[in-house]
């Protein structure tokens, strides 16, 4: 029964194996949250682990028109929670939503597969016509900040996100495990970079390695999740991805690299503001833009590696 | 006007739907809908939330948080002038929403809180804007003492203190087109009659300001 739904949604095994270990992972955590004792705070976040895997499983089985649309509403409320966030001034209230129209605009072009003009839209068009705007609307007090603010969140919010997708168009040929499985290892090693680094802190975290950006991040878990996220990558990216030898290396070591700076950065923005979260909309998580700071980062970096050495289509 | 503003409207059979289908997702779209502060929601009346104003959405914001089963009880309390002003804005002010009409211009001597009075004698929650109108953006103006008569005549309802941050950038006053930004209403541990006028004011005005300190920096720079 296994395979004939495994057939009629055209899974490739390895990609069904790999969605059977995440679900036995989610299990085992939620086992965990919910003995006596296991905290309300954790039972939120494994609760909301669920819905975020399921949303995941259900657009890689899909593909890639329900995986765009998945990240534009996710685009759209990251967007939301940064300009909110973000000091902006009474004046460019309008410009505001004018920037929500990059994500019809970009995922757009993801869904129209137009690639060269999609590489170019938020950091050449958006990044020019924004400050014309903000120069129309006649507040020059903060003008570059402002301006600032505007092109890093559409940049990281919006067109660094909706790579995702844009990588679910691969053709499945061209990738031992498809296009999913090049989504999949991507959201797995991005989301499991997270947790190691976490995990790998709190048991043996001694030194501080941001102390006046992240007070909890320490080298231990820096470089204790770096090492075992690259030996996840090792391990697995023969049998996800299309990467030589060579190429698996230098994505092993610089990925979880990407992932880390995308946490930190992020914690940055959130430190000057005096925010722990940037919303309330994962229960256990936080906010869209807490839960996606990392593959802000990872996402165009792999993309970009996959583009450069390996995939024909790109 | 259509509908007399010293009496308590009928509510249409539709109005839940109307919250649940359209309200709600509409109030959550354009602001987020965060709640700090949940466990000081009151899921049964009597009782009173006293929440500050900015902006239309408020009502819409305040209906959203509720559980479905308790917003069947909620009446946010409104200027009859403005909301009753047409048949079609009455009719959706009074039967969607379920205002509580009340009277701006009246008579001296009409007792303008006699709808309101209803409502809490119903087991109601009432929402009301102690501002009396819509102030400036995220600055809490002067207080209006008709809640002090409420809570006086009804001494068991607890007044929650609501603070609503951000919902004057989405759709400030005077402004058409709503601009999705996020909003966070912050509720508060309510405040009891004790029998003093200036002092329950005194009290419900610093648990306003408690809450607007603690609020996230949703605001223009």
């Amino acid at each position: 029964m296994f395979e004939a739904a495994r057939d009629a949604l055209h899974i490739p095994p390895v990609l069904g194996w790999g969605l059977v270990v995440v679900a036995v992972a989610l299990v085992a955590g939620s086992v965990a949250a919910w003995r006596p004792g296991g905290g309300a705070e954790l039972r939120a976040r494994m609760a909301s682990w669920w819905v975020m895997a399921a949303l995941l499983v259900l657009a890689l089985l899909l593909g890639w028109p329900a995986m765009t649309l998945l990240f534009a509403g996710a685009s759209f409320l990251a967007l939301r929670e940064f300009l909110s966030l973000a000091p902006l001034r009474r004046e460019d209230r309008l410009v505001v939503l004018f920037a929500y129209l990059t994500v019809p605009f970009v995922y757009g072009l993801v869904a129209l597969d137009r690639y060269t003009v999609f590489l170019i839209a938020v950091p050449v068009y958006f990044f020019i016509t924004t400050p014309f705007l903000l120069a129309v609307a006649g507040q020059t007090r903060g003008f570059l900040a402002a301006a600032a603010v505007f092109q890093w969140a559409a940049l990281t919010c919006v067109s660094n996100i909706a790579y995702v997708p844009f990588l679910m168009r691969t053709p499945d040929a061209e990738a031992p495990a498809g296009a999913a499985g090049l989504v999949f290892f991507l959201l797995l090693v991005t989301e499991m970079n997270d947790v190691l680094q976490y995990v790998c802190g709190k048991l043996f975290g001694r030194h501080k390695i941001a102390p006046t950006v992240s007070p909890n991040k320490t080298w231990e878990g820096f470089l204790g999740g770096w090492g075992l996220t690259a030996a996840l990558i090792v391990g697995l990216a023969p049998v996800f991805t299309p990467f030589s030898r060579i190429e698996t290396l230098i994505a092993a070591a610089l990925l979880p690299l990407a992932g880390f700076a995308g946490d930190v950065t992020m914690s940055a923005i959130k430190r000057d503001l005096g925010v722990k979260d940037t919303s309330r909309l994962i229960p256990g998580h936080g906010g869209v833009l807490d839960r996606l700071d990392s593959l802000t980062f990872t996402a165009p970096l792999y993309f970009h590696l996959l583009a450069a050495y390996a995939l024909e289509r790109f | 006007m259509p509908s007399s503003a010293s009496e308590l409207p009928r509510l249409s059979p539709f109005r839940l739907l109307f919250l649940r289908a359209f309200a709600r997702p509409l109030a959550q779209l354009l602001t987020g809908a965060d709640v700090h502060g949940r466990e000081h929601l009151p899921l049964r009346g009597p009782a009173i939330l006293a929440a500050n104003h900015n902006s239309h959405l408020d009502t819409f914001l305040l209906l959203s948080i509720f559980p479905a089963r308790a917003v069947t009880r909620v009446r946010p309390v409104a200027a009859a002038d403005y909301f009753l002003a047409s048949p079609a804005r009455s009719w959706f002010s009074r039967r969607l929403i379920g205002i509580t009409p009340i009277d701006r211009r009246a008579k001296p001597g009409t007792d303008v809180l006699a709808p309101a009075m209803a409502a809490l004698a119903r087991g109601d929650i009432l929402i009301v804007f102690p501002e009396g109108t819509r102030g400036e953006a995220d600055e809490l103006g002067s207080l209006k003492t008709g809640v002090a008569k409420l809570a006086a005549a009804f001494p068991e309802a607890p007044v929650t203190p609501v603070w609503i941050q951000g919902a004057g950038r989405v759709l400030p006053k005077g402004a058409r087109m709503p601009v999705p930004m996020n909003c966070c209403v912050c509720v508060g541990p309510a405040v009891r009659w004790t029998g003093d006028r200036t002092r329950f004011m005194g009290e419900l005005k610093d648990g306003l300001a408690a809450l607007q300190a603690s609020a996230p920096p949703l605001r223009w720079a």
